[in-house]
């Protein structure tokens, strides 16, 4: 393939991508995302390839995530949109047989068949596709990551060409400018002024492009998800946003890529590649006179990377450490020099704002906060999945109808967003609608888009304790505030899910939250008490239940729970005492159930591990809170530094 | 550091040396980086690595319940290595799979769904697979 030289050559190209694939008439695409691998879709793609080996008229891919992890692994057949979920290996020869060759529905395979409900054929019939807007996911399903022909026959790669012979980088820059686009990792910045400010900065000194994709959240995988699923979509936005930075000191582009990821390095360091090969990184890109390339860099593992100036110092190879941000990073970022840092997400809406202008982008969503945002959607949830919706939806919408509402029934408790810095929303903050600003003043926040359902059975003083406990290990260790804090914070948290909380300890978590958001140094500090601060204010009743009657309302605190064998419901079968690692079942002698001897707990020796729970076929072990016996439990065994 | 760590899944004291030569910077600084990020390790890790995932989805879904039941009852510390050099336990923060969770990874083969007893069973069978192994090494 020789270098494209010029925006001409781009829209030829293009036209005979599509072409080629639309001598296809049939196309099948299987989920290749990380969830759906792990439940066998390396096994079904061999069943396919296999059964479809010679045959014309079917174009078979692996594409990214479609989404909805939940019913895993999940097959597309186009042009009609027909979804298979959980397709195992042995079925691939029935679909291939009856839905490809004879253009039958197979019903049994369909979404929602086999429970009272009707089955769902296509994706726009699905509930938890039907209200989403795809935009940046949009391709997911329709293209193989590792072709970059398969991006360019969708029309990727257009808006380069058309910002490179079109447009100057004033307008690409006034664009973004107008659509407000607002940086999708978390802070909610305006991506064009920042665009701006590097534009402007220092002439003489290189301009830096980079992207974050040191995605630390804890369940949060949408920048996974779309450098898997769509590479190439983000290096169009970062060679845009090069375009429109580029000073006469020239640019270049980095990418940094957690290290838990595996696959999305290996498929964006493939889409590089084929980017350089084709001209659309390297030298004088398209005949534009741009020089600029992607290099990427490997996390290590630490959290606190995700912070902008920490992010930086990684890059440069030292260690991740923030500092004091009076000089902003489109100033001195990288090497101190004027730096642009956008998200995975951020990057990947640029092309299509290029493309079909700032007020269609602006079409969707909410006046302040403009467009389409990706969650990923899990916890106790009945669909958990990565679902892109309009700014400006409800957290309802996303929790019942999208996500189904909570996993078996159970009575909603809470919604957590923005992760370690965001907080947990109760029932009557449902209706808000999602967007930068609301969440951040319901005591939330946005964040890189996870949203954590919980449930009856979540104890929230235990999550917002998860929380804590996850950042000691996280943080860098340089400021105070955060570094004594948080083991402040801990500490009291431990006590009170121990059973041994004090009715000081409220005011005393307020007030230390309270000084680090105040004090802290970098934005990870300063928004770590966020998960304490939200959970005491809607959920009070929760710690005063921990601290005045020794009761976790979820049942979950080890201390203050036991667990019990309810007599009527237990068969006798014995799988418990099977199970129990501690000693603490035992058999009732003389009390026959139809499959043996009834069985009890010895709340004494019980370690409350739930052994006996996960594995009692009839269901009769329950958890009773406050404890019956107090006390005698070691605390939770968690890591320490 | 990255490729010596995927290597040997550890930094040997002589690959420090070896890459501060190499680089010219002094090792103080390679241990600075060392003991910074998580996917170094200073001391050798198991034969076997089981991944814990902590992410809040899988917390939510009881990796607390797993976490503590494989620390107690199976003598198993996170960032620890068993004295017998056969299992180490680690603990990662999310491995984009929430849908499954909570998720053990072992030896990188993900197992979702995970519960406490299963997961002390794959401990036990580990644990008995090296012993047969030795069984018919002597």
């Amino acid at each position: 393939m020789p270098r494209l030289a010029s925006a001409e050559q781009v829209r030829r190209y293009q036209e005979s991508c599509r072409r080629r694939l639309e001598e296809f008439p049939l196309l099948v695409s299987l989920c290749h995302g990380t969830a759906c691998c792990t439940i066998g879709a390396k096994e079904v793609a061999a069943a396919f390839e296999q059964a479809l080996a010679g045959d014309q008229r079917v174009r078979f891919i692996r594409s990214g995530c479609h989404g909805f992890c939940e019913v895993g692994p999940l097959v597309v057949v186009r042009p009609l949109g027909v979804v298979y979920q959980r397709v195992r290996a042995a079925e691939v020869p029935e679909i291939v047989e009856r839905s490809l060759r004879k253009g039958e529905i197979i019903d049994r395979l369909l979404y929602g068949s086999g429970e009272n409900g009707k089955a769902c054929a296509t994706e726009d019939e699905i509930p938890f596709y039907a209200k989403q807007s795809r935009v940046v996911l949009a391709l997911n399903s329709f293209i193989d990551p590792f072709s970059i022909d398969d991006y360019l026959a969708y029309g990727g790669y257009g808006a380069l060409a058309k910002a490179l012979s079109e447009l100057t980088p004033q307008q690409v820059l006034q664009e973004v400018l107008d659509a407000r686009l607002r940086g999708r990792g978390g802070g909610g910045f305006d991506a064009g002024r920042k665009w701006k400010s590097c534009r402007d900065a220092d002439p003489e000194q290189p301009h830096h492009i980079v992207c974050n994709a040191d995605e630390g959240d804890p369940g949060a995988f949408m920048d996974e998800s779309i450098l898997e699923g769509n590479p190439h979509s983000v290096i169009e936005g970062m060679v845009l946003g090069a375009y429109a930075m580029a000073g006469p000191g020239g640019v270049d582009g980095y990418i940094y890529v957690r290290n838990e990821y595996p696959q999305a390095l290996k498929t964006f360091s493939h889409a590089l590649k084929q980017a350089r090969e084709y001209g659309f990184l390297g030298e004088d890109i398209l005949g534009s006179g741009l020089h600029f390339d992607i290099k990427v860099s490997r996390g290590g593992g630490a959290f606190v990377c995700g912070e902008s100036s920490a992010l930086f110092r990684s890059l440069e190879g030292k260690v991740g450490e923030p500092r004091a941000k009076y000089i902003h990073s489109t100033e001195r970022g990288f090497r101190d020099e004027p730096t642009n840092l956008n998200n995975v997400e951020t990057w990947a809406n640029v092309p299509h704002i290029i493309n079909k202008g700032a007020a269609w982008f602006r079409s969707r969503g909410t006046e302040s906060s403009p467009g389409t945002k990706v969650f990923s959607l899990v916890g106790k949830v009945e669909n958990t999945g990565l679902i892109e919706v309009p700014m400006g939806i409800t957290l309802r919408e996303v929790v019942f109808d999208i996500g189904g509402g909570i996993k078996g029934g159970r009575a909603f408790k809470a919604v957590q967003t923005g992760g370690p810095s965001g907080g947990c929303l109760p029932e009557s903050c449902l209706d808000l609608p999602v967007d930068f600003d609301v969440l951040t003043e319901a005591g939330s926040m946005m964040g890189s888009g996870g949203m954590i359902v919980m449930d009856d059975e979540t104890c929230v003083v235990d999550v917002a304790k998860y929380f804590i406990d996850f950042l000691p290990g996280e943080n860098c260790g340089k400021c105070l505030p955060c570094r004594e804090g948080l083991k402040h914070m801990s500490r009291i948290l431990h006590r009170i899910t121990g059973g041994n909380g004090r009715p000081e300890d409220l005011d005393r978590l307020t007030r230390l939250g309270e000084a680090m958001t105040a004090t802290a140094l970098c934005g990870l500090g300063a928004s770590a008490p966020n998960p304490v601060l939200s959970s005491i204010k809607y959920f009070r009743d929760e710690y005063w239940a921990h601290i005045y009657e020794q009761r976790c309302p979820g049942r979950v605190c080890r201390a203050l729970i036991s667990y019990r064998i309810v007599p009527e419901l237990c068969t006798g079968c014995g799988a418990c005492e099977k199970v129990c690692v501690a000693g603490a079942i035992r058999a009732v002698p003389a009390e026959e159930r139809a499959e043996g001897l009834r069985r009890e707990i010895d709340p004494e020796r019980c370690d409350r591990c739930s052994a006996c729970r996960d594995s009692c076929p009839a269901e009769a072990v329950t958890v009773e809170s406050p404890a019956r016996v107090t006390g005698s439990i070691p605390e939770n065994v968690t890591e320490k530094r | 550091m990255l490729a010596v760590q995927e290597e040997y899944h550890w930094l040997p004291p002589e690959a420090v040396d070896f890459i501060s030569r190499r680089l010219r910077v002094r090792p103080s600084r390679i241990y600075h980086i060392a003991t910074f990020y998580r996917v170094f390790s200073l001391v050798p890790r198991g034969r076997h690595v089981l991944h814990l995932c902590m992410g809040t989805a899988c917390h939510v879904r009881g990796a607390e319940r797993i976490a503590s039941t494989l620390c107690q009852q199976h003598g198993l510390r996170f960032g620890k290595t068993t004295d017998d050099g056969l299992i180490t336990l680690e603990r990662v923060n999310c491995l984009g799979a929430c849908a499954l969770g909570p998720i053990l990874v072992v030896d990188g083969e993900f197992r979702g769904n995970m519960t406490a007893s299963r997961a002390g069973s794959i401990v036990r069978r580990l644990q008995k697979n090296a012993a047969v192994e030795e069984g018919a090494s002597a």
